[in-house]
């Protein structure tokens, strides 16, 4: 009788004392792991203000936003339209030119090409938007994706109007 | 002739090496069999060794007067080059150092696949060798970024956002590795913390790579199994040992001719550029040891396939041993296989120079069809020509390809007689 249940004891020991070690050495190496993660002092500096007042139509100006290049382009009329009227199904990344712009005047995006991350070229390109020199993503005046490697239309990043003037991003 | 086992000739020898047993080795290493037909090709293993402790020790030199901070970095190696005594010397053999390294490296690999080394019993020398390779390629890669100019900013900025075409995580991952939401001081400073880290667990392997060399002993470019213990071997010193350093000698040429006269050639103008984060270089191009991968990246038309390739293109190569089944392990008896092997070579020069040239056009098409091959190569070609390529006979022992000449034997009748009488003795 003792024989046999000896074994099983053992046995239940020595899972739970593997258990208890994978779940200590998982503990004692997730420091060493997260130390890498983007750590306070770079969360700090999360948002921007910006004032936009002396951009003029057609114009593009860039501001650095959490060490990313943020494009705020005033477009103008010819380029709302060409934006509004494009066919979602010729979109490999299809969005509404409306819900990128809550003004339709001011497109604000992250300068950030969602192929492999260069800084796409302003009003280059086929469709007169935005062109990735490095791998030839072509973007259309909605920042859309439209042709190239990339995979993404430029991405949003959060931001709101604090007045007629002023941009906060983050 | 064959290794004999060590003796101790002194009671303090033998005292020590019954308790470490250094003397050994050490004798080992110096009476290891090696076949006594080697050629050249196979003199590129003392070249990497060479180049792995250069770049150790001159990497270890900058670090004394690198400084790793983005304010700092670039203002540093000017530094380096202009006020440090011998700086300009000791960086410049660092860079170009880099590119001797993975020149040496290529031969190494290409004489591998030629000669058939990755074949049984030596699968395990040849994936330690990939895995030196990769860690080769990782150092490098992190060692460009350091300089913090336009390249290698906008290089580490490409590269480190491959692993973002990771489904779902790729994000979180790439945030992971920078340390922030681009790439910036604290991606600097890892890169500068693994880039010194690397190349030790790269000497590590080297030490199994050459570990797992010496179980089956050196293949040769007859590629049939050599008799141990029979006048087909010489003890590695000092035959091969002379012939390592004279082959070392002709490659430092090269090195230093860069070093000396060319030592901006093998690198891009834009990284004497301080990195900017708003501007992006109208062409971003790695250095040219890594060209051929970048082009497989661009030649496929899907950011994540893209990735997969690219590094599907090295992990194929773990699966040579068992994707190549021939038996016989040198091209010069596998008639076809030795056709398809130049072809190869040619593919991939091709492709690292469609690297450095824009994705688009010709280039493009010429990048697919190439990456097209690369796979057909390894993944068909390879495993079809096991089965059906009729190869040449082999010879029975390594000295037949010499002896079996017209003439041979009385050349060499002819040659021993002159230095008869001299040291040599009556050649038989």
């Amino acid at each position: 009788m003792t024989n046999k249940i000896e074994p099983k004891r053992r046995n239940f020991l020595f899972t739970a004392t593997y258990t208890i070690g994978a779940v200590g050495l998982g503990a004692a190496v997730w420091p060493l792991v997260d130390q890498m993660n983007p750590d306070a002092s770079v969360k700090a500096l999360s948002t921007t203000e910006v004032d936009v007042s002396s951009i003029e139509p057609g114009k593009e100006i860039t501001v650095l936003w959490r060490g990313k290049p943020i494009f705020i382009k005033r477009r103008t009329e010819k380029e709302i339209s060409e934006a509004a009227k494009v066919n979602l199904k010729d979109l490999k990344d299809p969005e509404k030119d409306s819900d990128r712009a809550k003004n339709p005047e001011w497109l604000v995006m992250i300068g950030v090409c969602t192929h492999l991350g260069c800084v796409p070229l302003k009003n280059k390109g086929e469709y007169k938007g935005w062109f990735c020199p490095c791998h030839g993503s072509h973007y259309d005046t909605s920042g859309r994706i439209r042709k190239g490697p990339a995979p993404t239309n430029l991405e949003i990043p959060k931001y709101e109007f604090v007045d007629n003037n002023t941009i906060k991003i983050g | 002739m064959s290794e004999e086992k060590y003796v101790p000739k002194t009671k303090l020898a033998e005292w020590f090496d019954s308790r470490l047993p250094l003397l050994s080795l050490s004798h080992h290493l110096k009476s290891y069999p090696t076949p006594k037909n080697l050629n050249y090709w196979w003199t590129f293993g003392g070249i990497l060794t060479f180049c792995l402790i250069t770049q150790i020790v001159t990497g270890i030199i900058l670090a004394m007067h690198y400084v790793a901070h983005t304010e700092h970095a670039f203002a540093s190696i000017e530094h380096i080059m202009r006020d440090v005594n011998y700086g300009w010397l000791m960086r410049y053999v660092h860079s170009n150092g880099a590119s001797m390294f993975f020149l040496a490296v290529y031969i190494h690999i290409f004489r591998g696949l030629y000669f058939g080394s990755y074949k049984a019993p030596r699968e395990m020398i040849w994936i330690i060798g990939l895995a030196i390779y990769l860690l080769m390629m990782a150092t490098a890669f992190m060692g460009y970024v350091l300089p913090w100019g336009q390249m290698s900013f906008w290089g580490a900025t490409v590269i480190t956002n491959l692993f973002s075409a990771i489904p779902l995580i790729g994000e979180s991952v790439t945030n992971w590795l920078w340390g922030g939401f681009s790439v910036d001081n604290p991606t600097l400073n890892r890169f500068y913390s693994l880039h010194y880290l690397l190349p030790f667990l790269t000497f590590g392997l080297v030490i199994l790579h050459i570990w797992s060399l010496h179980i089956p002993g050196n293949n040769n470019p007859v590629g049939i199994d050599v008799k141990k213990g029979s006048n087909e071997t010489m003890p590695f010193h000092p035959y091969m040992v002379m012939k390592d350093l004279t082959a070392l000698l002709a490659f430092l040429l090269l090195f230093f001719a860069f070093v000396f006269f060319l030592p901006d050639f093998l690198g891009h103008p834009d990284n004497y550029i301080p990195a900017d984060p708003l501007i992006t270089p109208a062409h971003i191009v790695p250095e040219w040891y890594l060209l051929p991968f970048y082009a497989i990246l661009r030649a496929i038309p899907s950011k994540l396939g893209g990735v997969i390739f690219m590094f599907a293109s090295i992990f194929v190569l773990v699966g040579l041993p068992w994707l190549d089944s021939s038996k016989v392990r040198s091209a010069t008896f596998r008639p076809i296989y030795k056709k398809f092997f130049w072809v190869l070579v040619i593919t991939v020069i091709l492709l690292g120079y469609l690297g450095a040239k824009p994705p688009e056009g010709i280039y493009l098409i010429l990048a697919r069809i190439g990456t097209a091959y690369y796979f057909i190569h390894f993944l068909i070609l390879l495993p079809l020509l096991g089965r059906y390529e009729k190869t040449d006979p082999l010879p029975m022992s390594i000295s037949d390809p010499v002896l079996d000449k017209p003439g041979a034997l009385d050349k060499f009748k002819e040659m021993a007689g002159k230095y008869e009488g001299e040291n040599v003795g009556t050649f038989k």
